[in-house]
């Protein structure tokens, strides 16, 4: 795959799923803390999401953020619009405006947005690390 | 290997009159946490924002930088929309 296929998957990734993360790991197994904030934001609200692991190859992470302009991961992007990283989502998810944004309703907040093992992760397969093998 | 004393100084030099706490959030020199107050800030979005502080330190943001957590306001409260 060469990084012009790469760029134009992202691209379609971004504009194909209303709502779309890319981050490290998966929502059942994040590979990192920042990337399990936000998809344990994304499942507690319990909005239907897309999400694309960026860690099977470099170029994702590269071409990823040669289109944003934003540096790290995670990057949550909603109607083909950057929201931002870890801490803009958390900052809009503890406000409500995440909610807001995607159409749901804020859910009654007993505990922190950790990720709830249970719960079901609509997650729409990519298969890009099929496309690279 | 950069210390919150020096990435600080470098957001300050970057947006003069800020005020800007950067703590080391593990001690070991690549995992920061900022928090920057600054009039620039006004009428930006917060993705804005954010990537006038990542702009800073350009590629060294998931390089030396392992790991920096932003957190930004303008003065008044209205800049962010909040």
């Amino acid at each position: 795959m060469t990084n012009d296929e790469i760029r134009t998957f992202i691209d379609n990734a971004i504009q194909e799923n209303r709502v779309m993360l890319f981050m490290k790991g998966t929502p059942q197994q994040p590979a990192c803390g920042f990337s399990m904030r936000a998809s344990g934001a994304l499942n507690a609200l319990g909005v239907k999401y897309a999400a694309l692991d960026v860690l099977p190859d470099p170029r994702i992470r590269q071409e990823l953020s040669g289109l944003s302009g934003w540096p790290t991961i995670p990057q949550l992007f909603v109607d083909g619009e950057l929201v931002g990283g870890s801490d803009i989502v958390m900052e809009m998810f503890e406000s409500g405006e995440l909610a807001n944004l995607v159409g749901v309703e804020q859910p009654e907040l007993e505990q922190s947005a950790e990720p709830e093992p249970e719960q079901p992760v609509q997650q729409r397969p990519i298969g890009l690390e099929n496309r690279l093998a | 290997m950069p210390s919150a004393e020096e990435l600080r100084e470098r957001i300050e030099q970057a947006l003069p009159g800020a005020q800007v706490i950067v703590q080391d959030t593990t001690g070991g020199g690549d995992h920061f946490r900022a928090e920057v107050v600054s009039d620039r800030f006004e009428g930006l979005t917060r993705i804005q924002q954010h990537k006038l502080i990542y702009d800073v330190f350009g590629d060294e943001v998931g390089g030396a930088i392992h790991a920096l957590s932003i957190r930004t306001q303008a003065p008044s409260p209205a800049g962010d929309g909040r």
